[in-house]
């Protein structure tokens, strides 16, 4: 990669719902491949923010550019197309699909036949199916999920689920991933399990963006921290800046007496 | 035994009918949880363009059938396009009284178009009539038998096969998530709209040659069709078949054993007796609802 220019610019966004001013002139960028967190405490606008990124409702104000580009016009699949994907918190799948079905249709954006195309085309149509299926489970083998891919995905403990999610998110082979509270409902091993394989993702070049209120796991794994309150950007830094930061402090503790 | 034989035949024949009737409720509610109460009016205006295409304008069997099926998906898509996506609050009921307004709509146009007269034309196969045990088999049965099969092989290798039909699938699954994987939605719901609506076409093409189609066909037609995909279990592919089948065997075993009046009563009592008994469908279980 020759330019160090940033993966996301967050310039400006804001975002009111009715009176509530639910984002409020914020302001970051994240590096190429690197993992950042978005903190702060409940209400503050990350989900929001998320929502925003990702093309779900647009911004009242601001700019979001993508490298290098404004995204601004994307509708939410071409901005998966261009490389945006994302997790939920209460984990979105294909319930009565398979888990491999799963994550073939978070290829969906990467592959080309159409539906006349694979009528008139058969052989490069079932070419690229078989190209798919490897590669989904190639997905599923790097989260551990392998042996559980003919599985109906409900089936799968909870935990799994959320691996399930995060193979899928990486089957639209996106260079910006957004996870939204990964760790939630995990016990401290898949936790772990879950940092690792976060980790690996970054090392093999994709930006992270993570919303988790487990601060043990986000500080661990983030590179650069920033801190949402009640809507305002109110800390940006490594985690152990963050951690010393006061103002942060106050918001997710009340203010001190003294 | 003989009668017991062409009662079935003729009740196989329906039931096929009404089968792939059944199929484009079916796919159309898996796909956008949707009921398209206007698709019997496209199975009309299937019926009626195979006989414009082949016996007005004298197009030969095989271009008369294709062109007439891409010209209703091709009306089924502007519906969409027009009529649903344009809906500001998109909510079922809006959407289902939407579809009642445009079945209106059609069947005018229909009358408008072929006026009041009633047309038929021949067979696909200029064959007589199989002799099986005394019983007579039409040509146009086998046709509308192989048909169906064909749309219901080539439907579920699209499902299981083709990451289109898994997208599709994918949308009513769950639309939050099929989004977020860069689905473009409004595509697949275009997509489902042409598909469920070119298989009412093919409904309507194959039953011009043994019935008399006319402006007003298509709302008896699509009744019957809703009714068959509900007994089988609307959203499933097999449910539709069976549905349909079944519905159109009980037709005409009662048509013949108790009176033929019963012919269109029947599928409403057995609506109503599935939505009393097992309101899934026989194969509609909560777990294979979807294709």
């Amino acid at each position: 990669m020759t330019d160090n220019k940033p993966l996301l610019e967050i310039q400006g966004i804001g975002k009111a719902f009715g009176g509530v001013q639910a984002l409020e002139d914020v302001e970051f960028h994240l590096e190429k491949a690197s993992i950042n967190g978005l903190i702060g405490p409940n209400g503050a606008g990350k989900t929001t923010l998320f929502n925003v990124i990702t093309g779900i409702f647009p911004p009242d104000s601001g700019q979001i550019r993508f490298a290098g580009k404004s995204i601004q016009a994307l509708e939410v699949h071409e901005r998966v197309r261009t490389g945006i994907a994302r997790t939920f918190q209460n984990v979105e799948l294909f319930e009565s699909m398979s888990v491999l079905e799963n994550i073939l249709v978070g290829m969906y954006t990467r592959t080309r036949s159409g539906m006349i195309e694979s009528i008139l085309r058969l052989a490069h149509t079932r070419r690229e199916e078989k190209q798919a299926r490897d590669r989904a489970m190639e997905l599923l083998e790097f989260v551990g999920l392998q042996d559980y891919a003919h599985q109906k995905s409900s089936d799968l403990p909870f935990g799994w689920q959320r691996l399930v999610e995060l193979a899928r998110a990486l089957a639209a082979e996106p260079r910006l991933l957004l996870l939204d509270e990964p760790a939630a409902g995990l016990n401290i091993s898949e936790t772990n399990q879950l940092g690792d394989l976060i980790l690996e993702i970054c090392s093999r070049g994709i930006t992270i963006l993570l919303v988790e209120h487990d601060m043990s796991l986000t500080m661990s794994i983030s590179d650069q921290i920033v801190v949402l309150d009640q809507g305002k950007k109110i800390a940006e830094g490594p985690p152990r800046d963050i951690q010393a930061n006061e103002a942060v402090v106050e918001a997710y503790l009340g203010k001190g007496k003294n | 035994m003989q009668e017991i034989l062409q009662y079935l035949f003729s009740g196989i024949t329906n039931g096929a009918i009404y089968a792939v009737i059944a199929l484009g409720f079916s796919m159309l509610y898996s796909s956008t949880d949707l009921i398209n109460f206007a698709h019997g009016e496209f199975v009309m205006l299937g019926a009626l363009c195979m006989v414009s295409l082949s016996l007005g304008m004298g197009f030969s069997l095989l271009p008369a059938f294709f062109f007439t099926v891409l010209i209703v998906a091709a009306a089924g898509m502007i519906f969409e396009r027009l009529a649903i996506r344009s809906v500001r609050h998109p909510e079922p009921i809006v959407l289902i009284i939407i579809t009642v307004g445009a079945s209106i709509f059609l069947r005018g146009l229909g009358m408008l178009v072929w006026g009041k007269d009633a047309y038929s034309m021949p067979q696909f196969w200029d064959l007589p009539p199989i002799d099986i045990a005394g019983a007579r088999l039409l040509p146009q049965s086998i046709w509308i038998l192989l048909i169906v099969t064909a749309l219901t092989v080539g439907l579920q290798i699209f499902y299981r096969k083709t990451l289109t039909g898994k997208a599709m699938i994918a949308c009513a699954v769950n639309k939050k998530a099929a989004w977020i994987v860069g689905i473009p939605f409004k595509w697949m719901v275009l997509l489902a709209f042409g598909l469920a609506t070119g298989l009412g076409a093919v409904a309507g093409a194959s039953i011009a040659p043994i019935t008399m189609s006319s402006y007003d066909m298509g709302t008896m037609l699509g009744l019957k069709g809703f009714c068959a995909a509900m007994l089988g279990g609307l959203g499933s592919l097999w449910g539709a078949i069976l549905g349909g089948f079944l519905l159109g065997i009980l037709e005409a075993m009662g048509v013949g054993f108790v009176s033929s009046g019963l012919k269109d009563a029947t599928a409403f009592l057995l609506l109503l007796l599935v939505l009393y008994v097992r309101p899934q469908g026989i194969i509609g279980a909560a777990d294979v609802k979807r294709f």
